[in-house]
């Protein structure tokens, strides 16, 4: 894991930018257990996670629902204190320096929790106030940052009459405000139209290149790949497996994926079929979904050619690349997103 | 570092002070002037209805053969309003802010530390408060009911009366759930208004009532302003003072401790 | 089965019904309780009135006088809440009306059916207020069992305009600041709390066109034993006349919200 870091950070050219004082982020035995209360049982939301990343990485933490990747963003924007384990960042102790560490992090919740009774410039002014900033800082910094999420034309209107899009860009404005040197994303595009995602992916990608630290975490494969150098897998409180998108897919996965369906009647025949033909020499293993077969192969045609020989015919056969997604169902049987 | 040892971390850590938090709510009111009107017509119209209205029924005060009904009454409804004001605000308002409109969610993750927005809620409502006395104040020199300088005292007893509601509404608004949890708080706002001697002296009620009466807040805040506002400051207002100073300490301290449950999770 | 039997409005009324019910103890208590705190608490005022003051109240006990007004303004509080309200709420998104309006149900129905639901819930009100207030010997007569309907038809009287308006409103605090300068000052200054031959002249004319002073005379009258022919037909012609009113109002307001 060490090597990978530092072959990542290399790779990016971030790392000598900066004085880097050691990681900007570790955890060790990091956990969160909220107390029963009211009739709720104790329930353990982070069990024991270690992770550390460097300066100028984009790090993602990737799961469903439930798997504890916003209790530990939580504490690592310093608003929940770690039950056990501990959590250095920017070289201080989460712990005992939460206001120093929230000086110099940038937080976007994953509501997004604009302040519906200010305009949207007021939003932006007032947020920076919070920091201690001066007056004329706030106001400098957001023309700059209203430029920067394209709400100039807005900045007069109150925050209800943006889009999804728009408030999504204006939290993040808000969350640039203090000049962060980290930058939190909790599901930064759940809820977004297609376009709307792009918009802002190219926003973040912006953030990366000046050498903006990002944490992010979401249940998109696709964004996760698109965003993140490297990342967590996480499921039930624990991490399953940490990497690179691609390491991850090379490490757990096979290189194409062939996804058949079949006609109900046909299914159950077809399915134990597939299934005696892995392992074997061509197909790598096979996983049976409630609409559709998967079968792991490193070419995707040979696989299908493999199928059609056994007398199979499906009604639809695709090839694609292997996804994280894969990986995720491949460690935890379960798919990523129900 | 245990657990309550890091709540209480996060939970103190002065730092940005409490302007930011106050900067946001001018910035929310210079667009609503509905507090400001209110603040002139509300007592107009409780001065007018129990003041002249009821005062011509009843005509001088119980006991106070010198002072005219209106005279008495003026004060308690002051008092009941700047009870009203402060409340209105950490109760109601604070409860928007916490759990509706998830303001301090947000504030959290900011240097600002928990006892900041504990203070700021608290000066805000505090000012209100203030707001709501000199208003009534206005409308009760309109009246022809100031007749001491000493009724200016009437300006600071404001505030403090208003701090120490302020602080105990920030509590309840800790405890409240939903919209449907105001009406108990309307349970006990009530009472008080009818009973912490408003509308007639304590001298009314058997002594068992009376010790009762004596321990509620709006009691000892009628009379920190009745006795100025009457033009005779004495043991009441001694009394009263050291009441509601000792309030204002006891429900701070337990405010930003429960603030702080609710917040930090 | 038993809703497919029922009449449209009706189904809306259940509809509020089965939401009521999870909150009924509160307000049953509330409903109690508010009126033995200020039916005491003002009733020691009165000990003070009728211990001094003669004349303006015919000879009457202030508590008796006082109660039948104050029970007609309660209502009108409900009356405003629930038909303002509680329309405002129903019609947001995941609001009641939302769900029933996608129904065969029309709006005229659900418009109804929800004014039934808060003329019970008014009658239930006064019920209470009623059932306190004789308890402390201020129903004089049999005849203040009348009084119920006549506070209930007080509260319609709010609850069917403010309905229509209600459904309308963008924004809550619209609702609250007129709650804040229209109701209350009517609650104040309709002759609930001391009799209007005590203020000038003028003031009293602005509140003769107040629909609670209507609704304050005829619960007093009534609970008096001294309501004449005259005085109920005008009274009562007023406020029924506000509830046809309200209503013909909001079936243009509702069909626009639900059917737009």
């Amino acid at each position: 894991m060490q090597g990978d870091t530092a072959s990542q950070a290399a790779t990016l050219g971030v790392a000598g930018e900066r004085p880097s004082t050691g990681p900007l982020v570790e955890a060790r035995k990091l956990t969160k257990v909220h107390p029963a209360r009211g009739g709720a049982a104790a329930l353990v939301a982070v069990d024991g996670i270690d992770f550390r990343l460097e300066r100028g990485e984009a790090f993602g933490f990737l799961g469903p629902n439930g798997a504890g990747k916003s209790s530990t963003m939580r504490m690592i924007a310093c608003v929940s204190p770690p039950t056990s384990g501990t959590l250095r960042m920017l070289g201080m102790d989460a712990a005992t320096d939460g206001s120093a560490i929230r000086a110099r992090i940038g937080v976007v919740p994953q509501d997004d929790s604009l302040d519906a009774a200010l305009t949207v410039r007021e939003n932006l002014l007032v947020y920076g106030r919070y920091f201690g900033l001066s007056r004329a800082t706030v106001r400098e910094r957001s023309d700059k940052l209203l430029d920067f999420a394209r709400l100039e034309d807005k900045a007069d209107q109150r925050v209800e009459t943006l889009s999804g899009g728009m408030r999504r860009r204006l939290t993040i404005a808000r969350s640039l405000i203090n000049d962060p040197e980290l930058l939190l994303l909790d599901e930064p595009t759940t809820g977004l139209d297609p376009q709307a995602r792009h918009v802002l992916w190219e926003r973040l990608f912006q953030l990366k290149s000046q050498g903006v630290t990002l944490i992010l975490t979401t249940h998109y494969m696709d964004e996760a790949e698109q965003l993140c150098d490297r990342l967590v897998i996480m499921d039930g409180g624990r991490i399953v497996a940490e990497g690179s998108p691609r390491s991850l897919i090379d490490a757990h996965v096979t290189r194409e994926v062939l996804e058949l369906r079949f006609a109900d009647a046909d299914r159950e025949k077809a399915t134990d079929v597939v299934l005696a033909l892995a392992p074997g020499p061509v197909c790598q293993r096979v996983d049976v979904l409630p609409d559709r077969l998967l079968v792991y192969a490193d070419d995707g045609d040979d696989a299908l050619a493999v199928v059609n020989a056994a007398g199979l015919e499906p009604l639809t056969a695709l090839v694609r690349r292997a996804s994280l997604e894969d990986v995720f169902l491949t460690l935890t049987g379960r798919s990523l997103v129900e | 570092m245990t657990v309550t040892e890091a709540i209480r971390e996060v939970a103190s850590r002065p730092r940005v002070g409490t302007w930011p938090l106050l900067t946001r709510q001018v910035y929310v009111y210079r667009r609503s002037w509905t507090e400001l009107v209110a603040a002139v017509l509300e007592p107009l119209m409780y001065l007018l209805t129990m003041g002249v209205g009821l005062g011509k029924l009843v005509g001088h005060a119980p006991g106070l053969s010198h002072v005219s009904y209106a005279a008495y009454v003026a004060p308690g409804l002051l008092a009941m309003a700047v009870m009203n004001a402060a409340t209105a605000e950490t109760i109601f308002g604070a409860f928007d802010r916490i759990k509706q409109a998830k303001l301090y969610d947000v504030v959290i993750a900011t240097p600002m530390s928990i006892a900041e927005i504990v203070r700021a809620e608290l000066w805000w409502a505090t000012a209100r408060g203030v707001l709501a006395g000199t208003g009534f104040l206005a409308a009760m020199a309109a009246f022809g009911l100031v007749h001491s300088v000493m009724s200016l005292l009437i300006v600071p007893a404001s505030a403090l009366v208003a701090l120490a509601f302020a602080a105990a509404g920030l509590i309840a608004a800790s405890y409240v759930r939903d919209w449907d949890d105001f009406q108990y708080v309307q349970l006990v706002m009530l009472p008080m208004f009818l009973f912490a001697t408003t509308f007639y002296p304590l001298s009314v009620y058997p002594r068992g009532v009376q010790l009762l009466v004596e321990c509620l807040p709006l009691f000892h805040s009628i009379n920190l302003i009745r006795e100025p506002a009457l033009g005779a400051i004495g043991g009441d207002t001694v009394v009263a003072v050291a009441y509601l100073v000792a309030m204002t300490a006891l429900c701070w301290w337990f405010a930003v401790r429960r603030m702080t449950r609710v917040l930090v999770r | 089965m038993t809703e497919l039997s029922l009449a449209p409005p009706l189904r809306e009324f259940a509809a509020e019904w089965l939401k009521y019910r999870r909150t009924w103890r509160g307000s049953i208590v509330i409903g109690l309780v508010n009126p033995l705190l200020f039916l005491t608490g003002i009733g020691i005022i009165g000990k003070l009135i009728d211990s001094s003051a003669t004349g303006p109240l015919g000879g009457v006990s202030y508590l008796t006088w006082l109660a039948p007004g104050l029970m007609a303004a309660s209502a009108m509080q409900m009356g405003f809440g629930s038909g303002g309200f509680g329309a405002f709420r129903a019609a947001a998104p995941g609001g009641g009306y939302r769900a029933a309006s996608a129904t065969p149900m029309s709006p005229t129905d659900i418009l109804l059916g929800s004014l039934l639901f808060v003329t019970f819930r008014l009658s239930l009100l006064s019920a209470g207020f009623l059932l306190v207030q004789a308890l402390l010997g201020a129903a004089p007569t049999w005849w203040a069992v009348l009084t119920v309907p006549a506070a209930a038809l007080t509260g319609l009287a709010f609850a069917a305009p403010m309905a229509a308006w209600g459904i309308a409103t963008k924004r809550f605090s619209t609702m609250q600041t007129v709650f804040r300068f229209v109701v209350q000052p009517l609650y104040l200054l309709s002759g609930t709390f001391f009799p209007l031959s005590t203020v000038p002249a003028w003031l009293q004319k602005v509140a003769y066109a107040s629909p609670l002073w209507h609704g304050v005379e005829l619960c007093r009258d009534i609970n008096l034993g001294r309501l004449t022919f005259a005085a109920g037909a005008i009274h009562g012609g007023f406020l029924i006349a506000m509830v046809i009113a309200g209503v013909l109002f909001a079936r243009v307001t509702y069909r626009r919200k639900l059917h737009e």
